[in-house]
């Protein structure tokens, strides 16, 4: 115990706990996956494992036309989610704001979707868009189309919209929420300030209440980072990749790869590409946080 | 004149965002209280004519006409893993947060760095190698080796969040407490713990909602019974071409009360908790 004592100060003894976990459960398994990447380990044949291939996976993956379309939807629908929910959230936190009364209430019902399974809420989608029972060809059956049935997840094109929906319908209350709380939050002095010298709302909006919610938007953005591949589990239930592979996002060719085609080392090298992509999001905005904090001071 | 057609038309927005985010849900918890049948009627029941509870019977087994998916079992699981893994990550987040808020230390920075991109690996590409591992060391299947994983996945958000509330907490005041005769243990438990407990809360919330809703990892690591989670059982109502409807919806009702229910508790530290404490929910 004096041996402890006198070699390591207060804060390693504390953090000792969180980094032996992150360790044992993330640095080796993903050092060990890293290994894995550099054979022809496939979970059928175990002695692959020690079947040293070198770059050959990655070199595969860099001519693999399934892996580049699955890359680039993935950065398409990531862009396009993450912006979508941005403006949405910013639009309903103002519209809420300018709501008089029951502002908590409905505060309350926005963190309805944030506690929601991501599988859950592709569950709801795909019952939603289901062609024979789904909530949206049901309404548009009762307008009068009575023989119109739209196979949206059997559609490429609608396929893709109805994942992204379900992707913007669980994060955007999360943006709203937190720009909401910096609404709240904001002085109202510089607002009266700027309309007695004459700004019309779009310019109050523009160099008054956008510069002050910007660390907000940050907040939100990095929080989101930290989970941008739970899509997976959307993706997973509403149309597991199809159809022939056209919703196919990064996290689903990695899990079939892996685990329905066994080929381990393969997916280890895609989930390199995926790590990759998660971590250039996470430290994009942690960076923008971090300017945002500076530039601002009190908020925090 | 005008600002009253103004307010109408604010309502008026606010009312369709209110009902895109509740329609999805309430059809579900409809659908969970139907008649089978009635799923499939053309043309479309909106409202059930008949509520019942014949889908959760069947699910939980008790009726003879279908055969039960062990669903008692999954819950049970869900909350042994869910309950240990956020108290546990609270604690070592409680540990961790007050390190990095209150002590300075070589690498601290770069300390936070790795802890934050442990978190940003996407569970399917972190379930590949802890899958190989965890078969080899006999973990898979096993609650111990899912509480591991989400403890992991917890702990670095907890410590953020935690390390946020510990930060404003004025140094001055536990020091004061030392030199009154506290020791630094004392002044924690009675200054500190106290004025970060939303903080505390919040985070064990976020911890419990992240191991309650997890599907990536937890679909690899569980197999049977003796660690399948909800998340993961609900998946045993897809068949290739067949989806059973009444009891999808029944089982997402019984996963969605408990998270519903804790997060209505503390929702008021949840707003606090999200923005670090800079803004009073």
């Amino acid at each position: 115990m004096r041996f402890f004592r006198s070699r390591l100060s207060p804060p390693i003894l504390l953090l000792m706990p969180a980094f032996v976990i992150i360790v044992l459960v993330v640095a080796v398994p993903l050092l060990f996956s890293l290994y894995t990447s550099f054979t022809g380990y496939r979970l059928v044949k175990p002695d692959s494992l020690w079947q040293w291939v070198g770059l050959r996976n990655y070199q595969r993956l860099l001519s693999d036309v399934d892996f580049w379309w699955a890359f680039g939807r993935t950065l398409v629908f990531l862009t396009v989610a993450l912006n979508l929910e941005l403006v949405l959230g910013l639009g309903i936190a103002l519209l809420i704001d300018k709501l008089t009364a029951g502002q908590r209430v409905i505060r309350t019902i926005m963190m309805f979707p944030m506690m929601f399974s991501p599988i859950l809420v592709g569950f709801q989608f795909k019952y939603i868009f289901n062609d024979n029972v789904g909530l949206v060809n049901n309404a548009i059956q009762s307008l009068g189309w009575e023989n119109v049935t739209i196979p949206w997840l059997v559609n490429p094109i609608t396929a893709n919209l109805a994942i992204l929906m379900a992707e913007v319908w669980m994060s955007t209350p999360i943006f709203a929420i937190l720009l909401l709380a910096g609404l709240m939050a904001m002085p109202r002095d510089p607002i009266e300030a700027a309309k007695v010298d004459g700004c019309n709302p779009w310019q109050v909006f523009r160099h008054i209440t956008l510069p002050y919610l910007m660390p907000f938007v940050y907040i939100a953005m990095a929080i989101r980072s930290l989970d941008v591949a739970r899509a997976y589990d959307m993706v997973k239930i509403m149309t597991n990749g199809g159809p022939a592979g056209r919703t196919e996002l990064l996290w689903t060719l990695i899990a079939r790869t892996g685990y329905q085609d066994a080929r381990m080392g393969m997916a280890n090298a895609m989930s390199y590409a995926s790590i990759l992509l998660s971590v250039y999001f996470t430290v994009y905005f942690f960076r923008k946080l971090a300017a945002a904090r500076r530039t601002m001071g009190g908020v925090e | 004149m005008e600002r009253s057609w103004q307010r109408w038309l604010i309502r008026f927005g606010v009312f369709i965002v209110m009902a895109i985010i509740c329609v999805p849900g309430l059809w579900i918890v409809m659908t969970a209280f139907r008649d089978n049948v009635e799923v499939m009627a053309r043309p479309p029941v909106w409202i059930p004519e008949r509520w019942t509870l014949d889908n959760f019977r069947a699910i939980l087994g008790l009726s003879d006409s279908q055969q039960g998916i062990p669903v008692i079992r999954y819950f049970m699981n869900s909350v042994i893993i869910s309950v240990t893994s956020t108290v546990l990550a609270v604690l070592i987040g409680m540990m961790g947060g007050y390190a990095f808020a209150r002590y300075r230390f070589k690498g601290k920075n770069v300390a936070f760095l790795w802890l934050m991109l442990s978190r940003t690996v996407p569970g399917i590409s972190l379930s590949l190698p802890v899958f190989m591992i965890w078969s080899r060391v006999g973990l898979i299947d096993t609650d111990f080796g899912v509480i591991l994983v989400y403890l992991a996945l917890n702990i670095p958000f907890t410590i953020w969040l935690i390390d946020g509330f510990f930060r404003q907490i004025p140094l001055s005041l536990s020091e004061a407490a030392q030199v009154d005769g506290c020791t630094r243990w004392q002044a924690f438990w009675k200054i500190e713990f106290p004025l970060a407990k939303s903080g505390i809360a919040s985070a064990g919330i976020f911890a419990f909602l992240t191991s309650w809703n997890e599907f990536a990892l937890a679909s690899q690591l569980t197999r049977t019974t003796a660690s399948k989670t909800l998340p993961v059982g609900l998946m045993d109502f897809t068949a290739q071409f067949t989806v059973d409807w009444t009891g999808m919806c029944a089982m997402a009702v019984i996963i969605i009360v408990p998270a519903l229910i804790l997060t209505f508790i503390v929702q008021k530290h949840l707003i606090a908790g999200l923005t670090f404490g800079g803004v009073k929910g």
